[in-house]
């Protein structure tokens, strides 16, 4: 089972680098979103807080903009029978789920590293604290994003329906991350911030076994 | 081991909308069954349905082993699908694409086998090549392979022979017959020379008259 997830990634991965389906458009989106907001708040000096829930609404969107595509992309192309054919429909949504894994770190190393280039307020004091956050807000959001994806496929207005339809069941997530950020540039300690830690982890994991309950009805019609 | 398949009073509507009705079938080794019908008369839906890629309105499908049920989400180690609107990775040359299906499917040593595969459906010489650039032909010549790497108990056929030459059209008569002898084959086709690949035919058209007939009674 894992060597067909694996495969699955790997196919994924390979065809991402061939055919840049959501490679290009992600990094285009980070760079016109935050010129977007460098243009909005040229002059103004922006807090710390409000620039930590900035930051998050621009993974999200950016998110929303690429990690749909491995499953719109198998739809749009009719490769859906060919997987439906080799694999059990888990080891598929393992697979994309890996590859959004991936996805979504990139794009979280992308918009961090514009961010700190661009935002001169932004400062972290505690970076093991931003790190997790980062980390475990990008597991929540690739797990969220994959099942969702993957029920949107199948719909004439993907598009619109994909933030729509995800932006309720990532808002505990993302007011979490938002709140960790800020503690990261507060200088909290990764002790004061087990609550959220716990959130988070929880989140991450009844999204998992949710979606390996619900994929199979979903993957199959 | 004694396979068996097993079809129990199938229908399949789309909202309002009857496909079919009342298909039943018992399929075992060595046997094969051509479905028949106009365009529009439900054959790539029951295909579908048979290979558990649609679930049937009423009625089940039904995969044994010795008089075990296997569960659905096993049936796809059985089934070799070849269709139209079954499509393969554009972006791959056709060795890829069956490389990736072959570690999906998680077999082993297949490089020979991927060799012999290609040599069979005669596409071994324009193996890497990227699909985007293969003819409708070869792109289906490719669709046999990727059928049949896993030498599949049950081949559904779905138009077996669209879009090759009298080449390839042989080379569909020769392995329909050898899996008729080794497993089950299933071919939906309009062509009255196609159902000849085999033994039994349902005709939904005809079916769906008879139960028109039982209404009207």
């Amino acid at each position: 089972m894992l060597g067909s997830i694996w495969a699955i990634f790997l196919k994924d991965l390979k065809s991402e680098l061939r055919t840049r389906y959501a490679l290009n458009a992600l990094i285009m989106f980070v760079v016109v979103t935050i010129s977007m907001l460098l243009f909005a708040t040229a002059g103004e000096v922006l807090s710390a807080e409000l620039l930590s829930g900035l930051l998050w609404v621009v993974i999200f969107f950016s998110a929303m903009s690429g990690l749909s595509r491995t499953f719109v992309s198998e739809e749009d192309r009719g490769t859906v029978i060919f997987l439906q054919l080799s694999a059990r429909p888990s080891v598929v949504y393992f697979g994309k789920l890996l590859f959004n894994l991936i996805l979504i770190f990139g794009i979280n190393f992308f918009v961090v590293l514009a961010y700190f280039l661009t935002m001169e307020n932004f400062k972290v004091r505690s970076f093991d604290v931003f790190l997790v956050a980062l980390i475990l807000g990008g597991m929540g959001l690739a797990s969220t994003s994959t099942i969702i994806a993957a029920i949107i496929a199948k719909a004439n207005t993907k598009g619109t329906l994909y933030p729509v339809l995800s932006f309720p069941i990532l808002l505990p997530l993302l007011i979490t991350a938002i709140n960790m950020t800020q503690l990261s540039i507060e200088g909290a300690s990764l002790a004061e911030t087990i609550g959220h830690l716990r959130i988070l982890f929880s989140y991450f994991f009844v999204v998992i076994i949710a979606s390996y309950l619900l994929f199979d009805y979903i993957w199959k019609e | 081991m004694e396979f068996k398949l097993i079809g129990k009073d199938i229908r399949k509507s789309f909202g309002r909308l009857l496909v079919f009705d009342s298909v039943n079938f018992e399929l075992g080794i060595g046997s094969s069954l051509a479905i028949a019908g106009r365009n529009g008369s439900g054959k790539s839906t029951l295909v579908k349905i048979i290979a558990g890629l649609l679930s049937p309105s009423s009625g089940e499908v039904i995969y044994q082993i010795d008089g075990k049920k296997i569960d659905k989400l096993e049936w796809f180690k059985y089934v070799g699908f070849v269709a139209p609107y079954l499509q393969l990775y554009d972006e791959f040359t056709g060795y890829e694409n069956i490389e990736i299906l072959a570690k999906i499917r998680g077999l082993r040593n297949y490089k020979e086998k991927i060799n012999q595969i290609l040599e069979l459906v005669n596409l071994y010489s324009r193996r890497n090549d990227l699909v985007r650039g293969y003819s409708s032909g070869m792109k289906q010549r490719l669709k046999y392979a990727c059928a049949l790497l896993h030498e599949p108990t049950v081949l559904i056929l779905d138009e077996p022979t669209s879009n090759l030459d009298s080449e390839g059209v042989e080379m569909v008569w020769a392995l329909a017959e050898k899996q008729r002898k080794n497993g089950i084959l299933i071919v939906a086709t309009n062509e009255p020379e196609e159902l000849q690949m085999c033994d039994d035919v349902i005709n939904l058209d005809e079916l769906k008259q008879k139960v028109k007939n039982q209404i009207v009674r």
